[in-house]
């Protein structure tokens, strides 16, 4: 049996051919050097993120994440929820929270989710891998397993908003989170402590509606990692890894820059600092490749 | 007689109790000290033309058209500063999201603005198959002000796209269904269930 045991809800992006299948994938491979066993959440549904607050109003958004957390309950009794996406977790976590301070919305969304044939007790704890990270397995025990130090890499750690806000990790604040920062000197990087953009909005779904607005802010937070000497940005949030990464060619044409920094994930970091090779890391999914790690990964 | 005018006859000169009895969260605006901390907190604040902090005066104020028809809600990013800051701890976030989507509910929403589009294009994305195919969210998206200037949009995002499909993070063949839950239907069934019960209590307090 393994070590630690959750019920896993992955998120659309996290699919096989979807924007973050790399997270996915070095996810898996963390996991399994960990000892941590993820049993999916059968049949999970997309938990509308942020944005589909437009059309999707409370009842319905909250219905979503309560059906996620019923099939949780049914198919993985007893174990908790653990999401990987920035987005996936906030959701699921509020919508669980919202029910248990509103009766009335929990009969509701009881009565909305029988016409799935489902029933939500809500007695099951929603959290994000960095959490398990950091509290059931801890960066000592984190550090002793790494066989490969990312030694000489500089990475300035980028926790985004969601991942931040509101719940955030337990400890740290919300202005200057440093489980990252933590996370890198573990596995033997050198960690940019400095690095101010860390909380920065990328601008979430709006990098898609608002392509100039949001670019402006992901200007800032690629420019400061230049000015902090980064080799490397490191998140645990699909959409500020994508935002982060896929959009730097227009913003060199945008801004006259020469931007080229590699985006990856604390699920890469640890999967090549355990010895993991390139591709269980997928390091193949980068569309600016992070050789560093490549060339520690072999 | 619509929504929207059932709801002017109601609270007539009340928007503010209007607000706190239909929106999200709305119970809270009357609790805003109008320090603006929200306001200068927000990554697009130099965007909106009613700050958060402003919304929750002109709310008060009765700027009922002003509020509603404006795009400004339409810029939250969700990213939760404003409500992590707020000394009164007014979930500022989730009462920008009921503004946008009670005026959207009341035909008041701003049909020109970018996200309130791509907000509906998502939900409609995702409840087809219940879950977000990427590839065809993200052709909507191109496509969105028509063919032509779609192809347009398209030849531009080609490097971006075949890079992605490179990188294994795009599949071509979403585009012939992709991934989805299985019981569609009962996602489908419960979904409406959830709209009929919102739908029924608004339409109760407009009378």
């Amino acid at each position: 049996m393994a070590k630690h045991e959750y019920s896993y809800y992955p998120g659309c992006s996290s699919q096989s051919g979807a924007s973050s299948s790399n997270l996915m994938r070095s996810v898996n491979s963390m996991c399994e050097e960990l000892d941590v066993k993820l049993n999916e959440i059968p049949d999970w549904n997309c938990c509308s993120a942020s944005i589909g607050y437009g059309s999707g109003s409370v009842l319905p958004r909250v219905s979503l994440s309560a059906r996620n957390i019923a099939l949780s309950e049914e198919a993985n009794p007893g174990q908790d929820i653990v999401a990987t996406c920035a987005a996936c977790w906030l959701s699921t976590k509020e919508a669980s929270e919202r029910l248990h301070e509103d009766e009335g919305m929990f009969k509701d969304v009881n009565t909305a989710l029988a016409e799935a044939n489902l029933k939500l007790n809500n007695n099951t704890p929603v959290r994000h891998m960095a959490e398990v990270l950091i509290e059931d397995i801890g960066f000592d025990a984190l550090a002793e397993g790494v066989k490969k130090p990312l030694e000489g890499v500089k990475i300035a750690g980028y926790v985004g908003c969601q991942t931040n806000r509101p719940f955030g990790i337990a400890g740290e604040s919300f202005e200057n989170p440093k489980y990252l920062d933590k996370l890198v000197s573990s596995l033997g990087g050198d960690a940019i402590e400095s690095y101010e953009k860390k909380v920065q909005c990328c601008g979430g779904a709006l990098a898609f509606s608002e392509p100039e607005k949001s670019q402006e802010m992901i200007h800032g937070i690629i420019e400061a990692a230049y000015d902090n000497g980064a080799d490397m940005i490191v998140t645990p949030c699909p959409l500020c890894q994508a935002n982060v990464e896929i959009y730097q060619d227009e913003i060199n044409a945008r801004y006259n820059s020469k931007f080229e920094m590699p985006v990856v994930y604390y699920s890469q970091l640890i999967s090549v600092a355990y010895g993991r090779n390139s591709k269980d890391a997928a390091l193949d999914g980068q569309l600016i490749k992070a050789k560093k790690l490549e060339e520690i990964a072999g | 007689m619509s929504l929207n005018t059932a709801m002017v006859e109601k609270y007539r000169n009340n928007f503010l109790q209007e607000v706190a009895g239909n929106v999200e969260e709305g119970d809270w605006v009357k609790m805003c000290m109008q320090c603006g901390v929200c306001a200068g907190s927000c990554p697009l604040g130099n965007a909106w033309e009613h700050t958060p902090q402003k919304l929750f005066m002109m709310i008060r104020a009765n700027k009922r058209d002003e509020v509603l028809t404006s795009d400004s809600m339409w810029m939250c990013t969700s990213c939760y500063n404003c409500i992590v800051r707020c000394p009164r701890e007014l979930p500022i976030t989730h009462i920008m999201h009921g503004l946008a989507t009670y005026a959207k509910k009341l035909g008041l929403a701003p049909q020109s603005n970018p996200t309130q589009w791509f907000s509906e294009t998502f939900w409609n994305n995702m409840m087809k198959k219940g879950r977000v195919n990427e590839l065809k969210l993200g052709l909507s998206l191109y496509f969105k002000d028509g063919f032509v200037s779609g192809i347009k949009e398209s030849i531009a995002h080609q490097k971006l796209g075949m890079n992605m499909m490179k990188a294994k993070r795009m599949a071509p063949m979403e585009i012939m269904g992709g991934h989805g839950v299985k019981d569609l239907s009962g996602l489908q069934k419960m979904i409406k269930k959830a709209q009929d019960i919102e739908a029924e209590r608004l339409e109760a307090n407009s009378k």
